[in-house]
Formats: structure tokens, sequence, C-alpha cells
């Protein structure tokens, strides 16, 4: 059994105030190779967290993060993570952030900016790759953030919430153009978000989370073939992955203990 | 989506123009009210052809000259110690918890003093010469320009630090790549505020312990009842001021275009 990520019973505590919360309590999920795993649930629920464990930028306080076999002990270059803010370095322009983590490798000049382009040109972005980023959109910003993390060849890409900033129709774009790129430069991706259709439509495999302490609540298979298009997204099939998501998501029994009727949750709430 | 980046710029700089004549009438309608209220009311204030007149034989004299020299070479000596040693500091306090704890009841306490209360002490340690004048212009810049580069590393947007970092950089290429880039707009205002308060200190240094510059040509005019001169210190007090602020904000505006304005 060799895994790509695996998340070993992996807890989270933080403290606050004084008191002490658990934000996530023993997670146990493998992701294989090449494969698009999506996080969805309530906030509160830890897939954010989860998400920054495995980029080795919060330690665990329980449990085994292991990345190709070995203990995550920090971020490295094989992990790639696009964050929901898109954190492009404002004093750079598309070009010099999508060499930023080759600049760091210590490629030389040329063979960044061939690398560089190349992204650039695969996210769309060459008539602005002198642009600095405060004249692009919410939605080039983050493709520029994409190019910038497949820039350093990444195994794995970790994404925050990434679209959720953007309007519902430059979502779907970006959902399609983020397939796209995958494709064509295949990579082990987990993928945070809140909105149910996303993860459904972007993944080989929906994790559903559930909150307070956050934990894993259920994996649902997307037995959806790629590429997707508009005609998957419309489908029968599609309808019936993402209504068996949303009564995950959304029908969460809480940390009521099993066999509590639903109606009973409901008049309380 | 290359008009959205020149939209801004563009209007911004046909409020501008828009603004330059209006700028125009305003200065010459002061100095014709200051002519109106001298030859009208007799208010014992010189009138601007006066002062003109004063300022010209001040200039063929090379005294002015040399007053503006003395005081803005201490201005900058102190500006310039000031700036270089703040800005080390202040990164010190942002980087390291420890140095931030060590040194910032400091830095916090003499803020709260006036760098002019400074000036009985100072000339009576250091003695009458340049350096006490210096030292109270260095206080007054590095205090100010501390703060602003401190607050300034505080500040910076920990994602920015945390996209670095996942992109294979160590503490020393964030510091060099991430904390100086994201902290210059911070230092820029410390540098402006600390240049204000360095020129407004050195006239008042100069007031009370000098023998050159523009404050004490104004104290020495002030013996003899010569209010053209005390009047011609003052405007070239104000233009220099101006001239100087003027120039830091280019430099500002040059180095932080990069900044989403609105």
């Amino acid at each position: 059994m060799s895994a790509k990520i695996s998340f070993q019973n992996v807890s989270r505590q933080f403290a606050h105030h004084g008191a002490s919360f658990l934000a996530l309590d023993r997670l146990s999920v493998d992701v294989a190779d090449g494969e698009f795993v999506t996080l969805v649930g309530p906030s509160g629920c830890g897939k954010s967290t989860a998400l920054a464990i495995a980029a080795g930028l919060i330690e665990p306080t329980g449990g085994e993060m292991i990345v190709d076999g070995r203990n995550v002990r920090g971020p490295g270059p094989e992990r790639g993570v696009i964050f929901q803010q898109y954190a492009l370095f404002p004093w750079l322009t598309v070009r010099q952030n999508v060499e930023f983590g080759l600049r760091i490798a210590g490629r030389s000049a040329s063979e960044r900016r061939a690398t560089a382009q190349r992204f650039i040109d695969l996210v769309g972005l060459a008539d602005f790759a002198d642009s600095l980023p405060k004249v692009l959109s919410g939605g080039m910003k983050q493709r520029c953030a994409i190019a910038r993390a497949y820039a350093v060849d990444p195994t794995i890409l970790l994404m925050d919430e990434p679209f959720g900033a953007l309007d519902a129709l430059t979502r779907v774009q970006m959902q399609d153009q983020l397939l796209d790129t995958w494709n064509r430069e295949r990579r082990t991706v987990m993928f945070v978000t809140h909105d149910v259709d996303e993860a459904v439509y972007l993944a080989n495999r929906v994790v559903v989370m559930a909150a307070r302490p956050g934990r894993l609540a259920e994996i649902i298979p997307v037995d959806l073939p790629y590429p997707r298009s508009e005609a998957i997204r419309l489908s029968q099939e599609f309808a019936e992955i993402r209504n068996r998501v949303w009564r995950a998501v959304y029908h969460q029994p809480s940390m009521a203990p099993q066999g509590v009727a639903q109606e009973d949750l409901g008049e309380t709430r | 989506m290359s008009e959205r980046a020149d939209a801004p710029a563009t209007s911004r700089q046909r409020a501008a123009r828009r603004r330059t004549p209006l700028n125009v009438v305003a200065i010459c309608g002061g100095i014709a009210l200051w002519a109106a209220a001298v030859s009208f009311y007799r208010v014992g204030l010189p009138s601007p052809e006066q002062v003109l007149a004063r300022a010209i034989e001040l200039i063929r004299s090379g005294q002015l000259f040399a007053d503006l020299v003395a005081s803005l070479s201490r201005v900058l000596a102190g500006f310039a110690l000031g700036v270089t040693l703040a800005i080390p500091i202040g990164f010190l306090m942002g980087w390291y918890p420890t140095a931030r704890g060590l040194i910032e009841p400091f830095v916090q306490f003499f803020r709260m003093i006036p760098p002019l209360a400074v000036i009985p002490l100072a000339i009576v340690t250091m003695g009458i010469g340049e350096t006490p004048k210096v030292f109270v212009i260095f206080l007054a810049v590095f205090l100010s320009s501390v703060i602003a580069t401190f607050q300034g590393v505080v500040s910076v947007d920990k994602t920015l630090i945390n996209a670095a970092r996942v992109l294979g950089a160590g503490d020393g290429t964030i510091f060099r790549r991430v904390i100086i880039p994201a902290s210059t707009p911070f230092i820029l205002v410390g540098m402006r505020i600390g240049l204000g308060s360095a020129w407004a200190t050195v006239v008042a240094a100069e007031l009370i312990a000098a023998q050159s510059g523009l404050g004490f040509r104004m104290q020495q005019a002030e013996l003899y009842y010569d209010l053209a001169t005390i009047f011609v210190s003052l405007i070239t007090i104000g233009v220099l001021g101006l001239a100087m602020d003027r120039l830091l904000l280019a430099l500002e505006t040059r180095l932080t275009q990069w900044q989403e304005r609105m």
C-alpha cells in the first residue's frame, strides 16, 4: 500500500485564549498518486487545517502526516500550495511571480524564463506576463498562482478554496481550466472547497468532513470519466452523486450519538 | 485590461492637472491679501516687495545660501544617521520577538519626549558644536522611522510568507524577497514623517543654540527688529521643507507603484 498522501489519525489541537479546541480529530485518508481528491464540509470541519498540515505549514498534534512514505517536516517544493487569497507577490510581475520558486531553486536565468513562459502560456496569461498583479482580475490572479505552483514542478498540488473568492461564472470557467491543466500536467491534487458542485465536478473522490470537532464523515467516490464537460455537469449521474454529497454535508448528525432521529435535531435548530 | 491599469492613473493625473491652476490662483491670492493687509491696515509687517528686496539682498551677499547649507547639512546628517540605524533596528524588532521585547520600551518612552526637550541635555553633554543639533535631529528621525519599519514588518501578510515558504524559501530569502519589499511602503511613510520632524527640529535647535543656519538668522534678526529677514527665512524653511517632502513622495510613488490604490 503506497499512498502518495497519507493522513494517519492526524489530529490538531489549537489553544485559544487559554481554552483549547480540537480542529481536527483523528483524520485518516489516503490519496493515491495522480488522484484528484476534494475535501468538502461546513466551516469548522478542519478541511483547511488538514490541508495546511499536508503542506507542512501546521504541525499535527497527533497522528502521522505522511507524504511519499516520509513524515512531513515543514513545507517542501514537491508540494505546491494554492491559497484562496492568491498570495501573489504584489511587487513582482506575473512572470517574476512564476519565476519566484525557480529562482530559489537556483535555476539559470534562461531556464527560469523558459519554464515560466511555458506555465504562463498553459494558464493563458501570456498577454499579461509583464503586468503587475494589481491589474489582474481575481480569476487571472488565481491562474497566475496556479502557474507559479506548477513552475517548481511539484508532484502534489494542495489547493485551499482557490476559487472561493470568485463569482459563480468565473468559478465554473476556472474549474474547467484547472481540469484541463491537470489533464495535461497530471499531479496528485487535494482540493478544499465548501461548494458541493465544485467538489463533485473536479474529484475522483470526495472527502466529506464534519465539524466540531473536525473529522471525517464519509468518502464518496465519483465514478465519472475525465475529461469532464458541461454534459457531465448536467447529467443524471452527476446529480445523483451531488445529492449524495449534499446530504452528507448538510445533514450531518452533529455530535449526537447514532440513532437520534434527524427530526429531533431539526426541531432544536 | 490595460485600460483598467491606466484608467485610475490618468484620472488621477487629470485631477492633478485641474488642481494646478487653482493652486497658482490661491498662492497669488494669498500674496495679494498679504500686500493689501500691510498697505491698508498698517499691521506692522513688511510688504511682499520689502521681503523680496531683502531676499535678493541676502541671496546676492551669499548669506541666505550659507544659512541654508548650514541648516540643510544638519538635517541631512541627522536624517541619514537616523534612517540607517532605524531600518535595521525596526526589522530586528519586527522579526525577533526577543529584540522587540528589549528595544520597544525605550522606543515607546523616548517617542513621548519631544526631541526639542532633549536640547538642553544635549548641549550640556555634547557642547555647542554641531553634535547636539545633529543628535537631536537624529533622534527625531530615528524614532519615527523605527516605529514605521517595525509596523511594516509586523503587518506583512502571513499568507505571502507562507507562499514563499511553500515555494522553498528559507528565512533569509523570505526576509530579502518578502519582508523588505512588503514593508517598503511603511518605511517610506516613516521617512517622510521623520523628515518633517527633522526640519522642524533643526530650526528650533538653531533658535536656541547655533552660530549659523536659518533658525540662527531669525534669532539674530529678532534682536534688530528685522522682520523682512525673518520672513525670508520662514519662506525659505517652508519652501525647502515642501521640496524635500515632494521629493520623498515622488520616491515613494515610484517604489510602491505596485500597491493597489483606490
